[in-house]
């Protein structure tokens, strides 16, 4: 029996093409060599056939390392920067690692881990590796209180949607994102940029937002995805004036009309989509015709993506959603149809379906059911806000109320501050029902926003 | 401005929001007759711990909830500071 051919990440990376890099704040990397070279000390061969756990304190050398274990490794495990040390003996038994990757070598004496390989730059040279196996890739779900789930899926399942929109026209393009490539929205992004023969920007967490624009222009980033949240922030900041990308993309939370149409004014000659995509699910579909929401036409099956309704949440089947949550204890990850019900909840509202919240963020106001991210879209929509939370607050009259938080866009008078409040509330009593129109409305400095780039929403 | 003042001020705001027409704010007036319902009642009483710091409803556990416009205005006049 011959092997089926395997095809890793390296097979997408030749030295025809010349000029690619990938960078971060400090160093920049060529891709055209990247396969002559090591980070791993020279010590891939030692990593074949392993279970690998990435621990690398940033982005630039995690990556790298992913090209090089790609094919080679059985499996690698990618934590991003703020998991909790405290989950990781967990997550060591679960994933079966019998070997790490960091660049603290010293901290994983003693453990047990039987093989510990040190990342480090500059790259060393070496002999180029041949792809044994198709790698399994391990990533963890973000939000999650407690231990996160491991994710099993391949390289095949995590690229589908990318060889299915094609090769890019026109010039490769330079990727960014204000994700962590070791989120399932941060890696899709850094594997566009290998399998599209482009570059890559990574991000910084310590870095001033108007440097990393700075940083965006100087490497001629052309394509770039966040979350709604980020691009709020950017907005904001007054720092995207001087950015000029051709892609925009967001993904990971609700995009509403609001920052949409924001983006598409701070970015004429852009083209806005947003995309629908989670660790489990996979990449379900891009939207880009610049509107919420998405055609109700793409239920069924389109482009071998297959979705449905249930009891008002998408559920979705495709050869892009992960295999399995990996460990001991570990539930289905589909239903008995090969469904992953993403806890998505949808409206049906003329021919499209919107998002209006989580299955799992629902607050209770007086024994009815609220998401808050309905309200946020209609606070949002008014031209002064720039991004709001809606959340529940105790009442002694009846159990609970809705509040809201908002930001208003840079440069409002506050002494108008009363008058859109009246103007935000009319918004929101012409288009919610009475119980979710909020009570209180308060203006902020800031919203915290977690690690992995949403609105953080401590009491949902 | 007094607390009495605040009071009525939220009021007739809220009023004016949910489109509830009040008849004369007198200090006998009972609450159900001035229209509001348990949600508006809930705004107020939120709005007013925002604006005084305080909301005597959950402050005391046996606090009965006032009948009358008067009672719910002695409700905030009576907080200790």
């Amino acid at each position: 029996m011959s092997p089926r051919e395997v095809f890793a990440l390296r097979d997408h990376l030749g030295a025809e093409l010349k000029g690619r890099t990938i960078s971060d704040a400090q160093d920049v990397v060529s891709l055209t060599d990247v396969l002559r070279h090591t980070v791993l000390g020279g010590r891939l061969r030692e990593l074949s056939g392993r279970a690998v756990l990435l621990k690398l304190s940033d982005q630039l050398r995690s990556g790298l390392a992913m090209i090089e274990l790609d094919g080679i490794a059985r499996r690698m495990l990618l934590c991003a920067p703020d998991l909790n040390p405290a989950h990781l003996g967990a997550l060591i038994a679960d994933a079966g690692i019998d070997a790490v990757v960091t660049d603290e070598p010293g901290r994983w004496a003693g453990t047990g881990v039987p093989l510990v390989v040190t990342a480090q730059l500059p790259l060393q040279m070496t002999a180029p590796a041949t792809s044994e196996r198709a790698t399994e890739w391990l990533m963890l779900t973000s939000g999650t209180s407690g231990v996160p789930k491991i994710v099993g899926h391949t390289l095949e399942a995590l690229t589908g949607a990318i060889v299915a929109e094609g090769p890019t026209r026109g010039q490769a393009p330079v990727w960014a994102t204000f994700y962590d490539i070791r989120r399932y929205g941060g890696l899709q992004i850094f594997l566009r940029a290998i399998l599209s023969g482009g570059s890559m920007v990574l991000s910084d967490p310590h870095e001033a937002l108007a440097d990393h624009v700075a940083r965006l222009n100087a490497r001629g980033v052309s394509h770039i995805s966040g979350t709604p949240s980020h691009w709020r922030k950017l907005l904001m900041s007054g720092s995207a004036a001087q950015f000029a990308p051709a892609y925009v993309r967001l993904s990971g939370e609700i995009a509403d009309q609001a920052v949409l149409d924001g983006l598409k004014a701070a970015f004429p000659n852009a083209s806005v989509g947003h995309a629908y995509a989670s660790t489990e699910a996979g990449v379900g579909f891009a939207v880009n015709d610049g509107l919420e929401g998405f055609p109700a036409d793409y239920l069924g099956n389109r482009n071998g993506v297959e979705m449905k309704v249930v009891d008002g949440s998408l559920r979705i089947r495709s050869a892009r959603t992960a295999h399995a949550y990996v460990g001991r204890s570990a539930a289905a990850l589909t239903d008995a149809d090969g469904f992953v019900d993403s806890g998505d909840i949808v409206e049906l509202r003329g021919d499209r379906y919107y998002f209006v919240g989580r299955r799992g963020g629902i607050i209770n106001i007086g024994g009815l059911k609220v998401h808050p991210e309905e309200i946020e879209a209609v606070i949002n929509r008014h031209p002064d806000v720039r991004m709001s939370r809606a959340k529940s607050r105790r009442s002694p009259i009846t159990g609970g109320i809705v509040v809201a938080d908002a930001i208003l866009t840079e440069g409002t008078d506050p002494a108008r501050a009363k008058e859109i409040r009246d103007q935000i509330l009319d918004q929101c009593r012409a288009q919610l029902a009475s119980h979710k129109v909020p009570a209180v409305i308060r203006f902020v400095e800031t919203l915290d926003v977690t690690p992995a780039g949403k609105l953080a929403r401590t009491d949902a | 401005m007094s607390v009495r003042s605040k009071v009525i001020e939220a009021i007739q705001q809220i009023a004016r929001e949910q489109h509830v027409t009040l008849p004369a704010l007198s200090d006998d007036l009972s609450l159900h007759e001035t229209g509001f319902d348990s949600l508006a009642f809930a705004i107020l009483v939120a709005r007013l711990e925002d604006e005084t710091g305080v909301d005597p409803f959950t402050i005391s556990e046996d606090a009965a909830f006032p009948a009358t416009v008067g009672d719910f205005v002695r409700a905030y006049e009576n907080v200790p500071a």
